[in-house]
């Protein structure tokens, strides 16, 4: 709020120096709260450059901490859904680990491997999704996009043949997953991932090489090793700034340790490097994916031990965390013995992602700002909580 | 020009290349075009390359796990009669958004498998609040409520519209075969199983008891099994 006694002005005067130029103040982005990620950027101008930017958010906010305080552990599975809603098995996965840590509950081997294709296909998803939404952007407006949808909505038809729905699949339970593949899926799914190396090679013929796309990108804000760590940013963000930082290879979740994968890396931090990082990122998906789909054992899907109702967890608490699409995604929990958590927090990678905005904004065009935001990955459902 | 593209690079693994690209300004962007071109002109030939679908006059076929919101399973032809549910009110405390209403009868009727049971006077789902998550389905020890698959649910009426009662969430047991033919197969092969046990144990405890007969229930379900 501003005080009565202040002034409202449009036009400010620099607080560093007197008279030379004046400051723009400019309110970017919507902030109707009927449209769906409404995220708003107070700027300060110099002209076209960026002297402040301080993101507003909370537009979205849900309040999913506190109602998941107050749902059974199972009830709060479906809410992760909507955190980021792009990545809905990813956050199911996020949220179960931590209650089987909690608990201390075993997931059989085949669960453990459906977990990790569905991750893949969702890291490969979202990938390819942020990418058209990138490019959107920056003015490529629709054809990367429509063609990145085109393979999303066959991975989308897998999840919905094998869970039910689309993006709020609510698919991983403590212990396992709650159904089994249908028949016929691991076929499907293979012959899907066939066709997959053609799309990432058309999609690199498409994009990678492209001058404008290049003038963009390349030297446009550029996020150092240094203050990326100190920022708690994860992800391929980080990645693309030079950190070998993967949860997959160093927590070793799951089983990511049977896996043969590699980590791309960026060089500049810049955000063509994160736009690489992306591409190659799902070349190295599929690679998992293709691991993945040919060693998949027979076996139970869910430990027989876990109970659906009544799902009381001994008291104590635990932090699970795995490398979702956009960054570290924990979930902290506290157990006092009764069926609703007494503390349920979400770390969400996107949110610690975005504090790094105006670092990467200033002193850059108004236009880049927006390739700058686009490039960071943010959902609002989980920025918003 | 030289554009040198220094792409990836990894520290644990080595995997450090670069690309050395000599272009002339512009062939990338005429790459790209070429491959839209391609999927323009291929759009003609190949079908894969024409996703798009007329929705409402062309239909992709439904996928057998989806699911929608949901609805109660009854038995027979009588939808009063039959309908599995016997107001237990698990559903109601597990449903995470809360928006099922249960108010629960004071006589009995024989349910599924064929034991005197309770049924619900008032069933009510708020579609509105409903978020399709399927718990009240996993967590519903009697088979009474499954998921739907009707999308087209738009009303011109949002509050009493969206408010389904009991009459409106009842559906036959054929049409949960009709759109979950292998889950509902499973379950009626559960049911019948439960049935016959029920059966077994009405006839052996008639028989041991042959004063107490007619306080046993009727062993014939009220509705027909398929």
């Amino acid at each position: 709020m501003i005080a009565a006694t202040e002034p409202v002005r449009i036009l400010s005067k620099s607080p560093t120096d007197d008279g030379e130029g004046q400051f723009l103040e400019v309110s970017m982005g919507p902030q109707h709260p009927s449209t769906h990620g409404v995220f708003r950027m107070d700027v300060v101008l110099d002209g076209e450059r960026i002297v402040k930017l301080k993101p507003v958010f909370g537009y979205l906010h849900r309040n999913h901490e506190k109602i998941a305080e107050n749902e059974t552990y199972l009830g709060s599975m479906p809410y992760t859904d909507r955190l980021d809603y792009f990545c809905s098995l990813t956050n199911n996965w996020a949220y179960a680990l931590a209650v089987e840590k909690l608990a201390g509950i075993q997931v059989p081997e085949r669960a453990e491997y459906i977990r990790i294709i569905t991750a893949e296909l969702t890291r490969f998803q979202n990938h390819a999704a942020l990418i058209g939404f990138l490019t959107q952007d920056m003015g490529a407006s629709g054809t990367p996009l429509m063609y990145a949808f085109r393979e999303r909505e066959t991975i989308l038809d897998l999840f919905e043949s094998l869970t039910g729905a689309r993006m709020m699949c609510n698919y991983m339970r403590f212990g396992g997953c709650r159904v089994d593949l249908p028949a016929g899926w691991l076929d499907h799914a293979k012959q899907f991932a066939a066709t997959l190396p053609r799309f990432l090679d058309e999609f690199e013929r498409l994009l990678a090489t492209n001058e404008i796309l290049m003038a963009r990108t390349q030297g446009v804000g550029v996020l150092s090793k240094e203050f990326a760590v100190n920022a708690g940013v994860t992800g391929p963000i980080l990645r693309a700034s030079g950190v070998n930082y993967d949860l997959r290879k160093v927590d070793k979740y799951g089983i990511y340790d049977r896996f043969a994968f590699k980590i791309p890396l960026g060089e500049h931090g810049d955000t063509y490097d994160r736009y690489m990082v992306r591409l190659l990122e799902m070349r190295e998906s599929l690679n998992i994916l293709n691991q993945a789909l040919k060693d998949i054992p027979d076996g139970p899907i869910v430990d027989p031990k876990t109970k659906i109702r009544g799902f009381k967890p001994k008291p104590g608490e635990a932090y699970g965390r795995i490398e979702a699409p956009k960054g570290e995604l924990g979930f902290y929990l506290i157990s006092d013995g009764t069926p609703n958590p007494y503390r349920y927090r979400v770390r969400s990678s996107c949110m610690m992602n975005l504090t790094v905005l105006e670092e990467l904004c200033i002193g850059r065009n108004v236009a880049d700002v927006v390739v700058i935001l686009g490039s960071i990955d943010i959902v609002m459902g989980e920025v918003d909580r | 020009m030289l554009v040198i593209l220094s792409v990836a690079k990894n520290l644990g693994i080595v995997w450090n290349f670069e690309v050395e690209v000599e272009t002339v300004f512009g062939e990338g962007i005429l790459k790209g075009l070429a491959e839209t071109a391609r999927n323009f002109l291929g759009s003609y030939v190949s079908k894969n390359r024409l996703t798009t679908v007329q929705y409402p006059e062309e239909r992709l076929p439904q996928i057998e796990a989806y699911r929608n919101f949901p609805f109660l399973v009854y038995d027979g032809e009588d939808w009063q009669q039959g309908l599995r549910c016997v107001s237990c009110f698990i559903c109601e405390k597990e449903c995470p958004p809360k928006c099922i209403f249960i108010e629960k009868s004071t006589d009995k009727k024989p349910d599924a498998v064929g034991k005197p049971q309770f049924y619900p006077t008032v069933f009510n789902i708020d579609i509105s609040v409903c978020m399709s998550c399927q718990i009240c389905v996993e967590v519903c020890p009697f088979d009474a409520i499954k998921m739907d698959t009707d999308f087209e649910l738009s009303t011109g009426n949002r509050f009493s519209g969206l408010l389904w009662d009991k009459k409106h969430l009842a559906k036959s047991n054929e049409h949960y075969h009709k759109i979950h033919p292998t889950e509902a197969a499973a379950v009626d092969a559960q049911l019948a199983a439960d049935r016959a046990k029920t059966a077994a144990k009405a006839k052996a405890a008639a028989e041991a008891k042959p004063a107490a007969a007619p306080a046993t229930p009727p062993p014939v379900p009220a509705g027909s099994e398929k």
